[in-house]
């Protein structure tokens, strides 16, 4: 019992970041259709420039709270420089992803130039404590970390059903020509989410660095990988599908690792690919996405 | 009174031009139509109103030259267009349409107006929860211009109303056309292929063949000239 909730918590803990990655990853490919490949190098940026607040003194969790900002900041002012160029709104898909591989690569290289090709430690948000959970000592930082990804869910939903920006994004999405008749600025919403999405992307990066105890350049591709992954698996358009996605991904994963001993450490990827190969083949649209309504 | 004065309108996409200068003017409290068959300029023509693509020559709109500017300054300048066939939000529901059509206007204007076009569109009333994708053709363009309206506009731009519509059901939707036009004043340029039923509504018509005006006139002339019903019309 104990090994199990011990398990449990650590699956919860790698799927909860996946999910954080996911709902960023949700949010840009709803309001623009675009797939933004470099949303986890995006967070790995943020989280370096929190070190350099860190490094200067601001405790770990308030650097990751400013983080959320920088976040915000980049994600906007990327939309802005380079997919507004390409024509915004009506940007070729193909393009996007092309353009974001390559700011995927400039921004791991640009972390290399600006701060060096090591590691730098970081401590954990919530702190080391444990709490006794059913006999196992869980991580205070795991159930913070919960509360963050449970909070990220309430505030995004009300963000979305209850807000004027909220309608506005939906729109954005829904059909953007009608959008600009009814007088919504498209280039700004789009702006808007690109820019909430690298606020939250911004979270997964902290929590990652954080449950390594150190920001890494190379820290957000396996999680961008499995973020991926968690979004097919809950349906490309669907926030909450995401969220689902990514902890039952990183529950699946860890729980087969740990129970069936022909998947080793070395095979750990495999369990949750392959839940996701099987939802697609029964359901093509993901878990909770919606077929694509084509209409004439 | 002038509203809305094009001249010489020209636009297209890319290097294809389509509008090969283009002149119509509207007079305030008129419905006017422009009529035309397939391919002749008639959205194009809506959507260079609107801002939607790129256009050059003069549209003067309420004495300001408006050429050039985006749809969502016009729309705040109060011009308001239904596109062709696809004028709503499909994932929203028909209430959540309504309030992006009142994106420009206060929140307790917005809950006003929603109210009152629930009036005028009772169908809509009754399917307020329901998602804009899953209504009947009829209901989407209602819902269409219902959020059209939403944004209080003094020159409402209509797309083919009554495009893939049941007769009756088109009947219906060029009386509430009529009923808005009459009661709050609001002038109207609709684009139609259906000359009989448009011009039964209109004041006043323009005939559109290739991205240029071959012919205008009153309703009752343009109903009565064979020749250009034959030419251009096909009816
Ligand atoms: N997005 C586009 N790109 C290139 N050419 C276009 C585009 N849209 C329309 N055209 C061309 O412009 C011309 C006029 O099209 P437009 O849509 O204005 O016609 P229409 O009068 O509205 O026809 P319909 O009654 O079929 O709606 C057509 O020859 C069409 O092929
Ligand atoms: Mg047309």
């Amino acid at each position: 019992m104990q090994l199990f909730v011990q398990r449990v918590f650590d699956g919860l803990q790698a799927g909860a970041i996946y999910a954080i990655l996911a709902l960023a990853i949700v949010i840009v490919f709803r309001a623009s259709g675009m797939l933004n490949i470099a949303q986890g190098e995006i967070a790995m940026f943020t989280t370096f420039i929190a070190w350099n607040l860190f490094d200067v003194g601001l405790p770990w969790w308030a650097s990751s709270v400013a983080s959320l900002v920088i976040g915000f900041l980049v994600g906007a002012v990327l939309y802005r420089l380079l997919i507004v160029r390409l024509g915004g709104g009506h940007a070729s898909p193909l393009a996007v992803v092309m353009v974001t591989i390559g700011l995927f690569l400039m921004l791991n290289d640009g972390a290399a130039v600006i701060w060096g090709t090591t590691a730098k430690p970081v401590p954990r948000i919530f702190g080391t404590g444990r709490v006794e959970i059913f006999g196992a000592g869980v991580a205070v930082q795991v159930l913070g970390l919960l509360a963050v990804l449970g909070v990220l869910v309430v505030v995004f939903g009300l963000l979305f059903q209850r807000t004027k920006l909220g309608l506005a994004l939906r729109a954005v999405t829904s059909n953007q020509e009608s959008a600009a008749l009814a007088g919504i600025k498209v280039t700004t919403v789009l702006m808007i989410g690109w820019g909430l999405a690298g606020a939250i992307g911004s979270v997964a990066g902290s929590f990652t660095a954080s449950g390594n105890f150190a920001v890494d350049r190379n820290m957000m591709q396996i999680v961008l990988i499995y973020a991926f992954a968690a979004a097919t698996l809950g349906g490309f358009d669907s926030p909450l599908g995401a969220v689902l996605g990514g902890l039952i991904i990183g529950l699946v994963s860890e729980l087969v690792v740990g129970y069936v001993a022909i998947v080793g450490p070395d095979l750990r990827l495999l369990p949750g690919f392959a839940l996701v190969i099987i939802v697609l083949l029964v359901r093509p649209q993901g878990m909770f996405g919606s077929p694509k309504v084509v209409r004439a | 009174m002038t509203l809305l004065k094009v001249e010489g309108l020209r636009s297209g996409y890319g290097e294809v031009q389509v509008l090969q200068g283009l002149d119509l003017t509207v007079d305030a409290g008129e419905i006017v139509v422009v009529l035309g068959a397939n391919g002749a300029g008639k959205t194009t023509t809506l959507r260079a109103l609107s801002g939607m693509i790129p256009a050059k020559g003069s549209v003067q709109f309420d004495g300001a030259e408006v050429i050039g500017r985006k749809p969502e300054d016009l729309v705040r300048r109060g011009i308001a267009h239904v596109p062709q066939g696809r004028g709503t939000f499909p994932e929203l529901t028909v209430d959540e349409n309504l309030q992006v059509g009142g994106f420009t206007q206060s929140a307790a204007d917005t809950a006003a107006d929603a109210e009152r076009w629930y009036e005028v569109f009772p169908r809509l009333a009754e399917r307020r929860d329901q998602l804009a994708g899953s209504m009947s053709g009829g209901e989407q363009q209602m819902l269409a211009i219902a959020r059209a309206l939403m944004s209080r506009p003094r020159l409402l731009l209509l797309d083919e109303p009554s495009l893939g519509l049941a007769p009756l059901i088109t009947r219906d939707v060029f009386e509430r056309i009529t009923e808005v036009n009459q009661e709050l004043g609001t002038t109207v340029l609709v684009v139609e292929q259906n000359a009989n039923l448009a011009l039964k509504i209109a004041d006043r018509g323009y005939v559109l063949a290739t991205g240029s005006i071959v012919a205008s006139g009153t309703a009752e002339e343009l109903s009565s000239d064979d020749s250009v019903r034959r030419a251009y019309l096909g009816v």
